[in-house]
């Protein structure tokens, strides 16, 4: 009998696979996406709310995904929408973009078009002039990944 | 390099008005994760930052990332108080800066 069964050869050769493609596939991970997310709330937490994520629910090209936010906010000098902060979690890099705003913004939101290289979320965290924080995220189905490769 | 910029700005608004601006240059936005046909990496290029100024005051702005898909599209809004002119400055990984203006009349 040989060493190793061809059942036995078969599952040891899935496992290279599956540990290949774990270490080679150059994602970011969730908690990169939570490290950058934290370096832009110093490490506060940011509420749920406020915020509206136009992004569509399955994207067939992840090479140019349309996406709009908007935060709820007066936008006049004591209280608007400073930043917003995008990032997410299964891109080559955490980072999106960041958006900085002022009271003569008139409204907190901007639109732009991102790279998505597989199904994943997008987390949008914003912060006010006066220090708060809120976050809402929304998972997009990639069918075709944008990143390259 | 980026070498064609197009805007969309209102010409005129009523004091008050909340207008919309649209901005769309055209560039690779070379993430420099690709390779080329024969396995070379090809080289990073990204416009890493996109500034609106009011008559000289920042109005918005934006840091990108090589997740920004090519031809760096971004919309944004201004509440218009005076006439005046917009300034859009796109800059680049190396430095380069690409402008615009736009000008815009206050009733």
């Amino acid at each position: 009998m040989s060493l190793m069964t061809r059942r036995g050869a078969l599952t040891f050769g899935a496992g290279i696979v599956v540990t290949l493609v774990a270490a080679d596939d150059g994602r970011a991970t969730p908690a990169e996406a939570d490290a950058e997310i934290a370096k832009f709330t110093g490490g506060k937490t940011a509420e749920d709310g406020r915020i509206t994520i136009d992004l569509p629910e399955i994207a067939e090209n992840g090479n140019t995904v349309p996406l709009s936010i908007t935060v709820d906010s007066p936008m006049n000098a004591d209280d608007f929408v400073s930043d917003i902060l995008i990032v997410s979690d299964g891109n080559p890099y955490p980072g999106v973009v960041k958006f900085h705003f002022t009271p003569m913004s008139g409204g907190a939101e901007a639109a732009t078009r991102i790279r998505l290289a597989a199904t994943e979320n997008v987390i949008v965290v914003a912060k006010t002039s006066a220090g708060k924080l809120y976050t809402a995220r929304r998972l997009v189905k990639v069918t075709v990944g944008g990143c390259g490769g | 390099m980026a070498e064609k910029t197009r805007l969309r700005v209102p010409t005129e608004a009523k004091k008050g008005d909340v207008i919309q601006i649209k901005t769309l240059t055209s560039h690779p936005m070379e993430t420099g994760l690709r390779k080329d046909e024969n396995g070379k990496p090809i080289l990073r290029e990204i416009i890493k930052s996109f500034a609106c100024t009011f008559n000289g005051k920042p109005l918005f702005s934006a840091d990108l990332e090589p997740a920004i898909a090519a031809n760096p599209y971004i919309e944004f809004t201004a509440k218009m108080a005076e006439s005046g002119t917009f300034a859009f400055t796109w800059t680049e990984d190396d430095g380069t800066v690409t402008t615009a203006q736009a000008s815009i009349t206050v009733s």
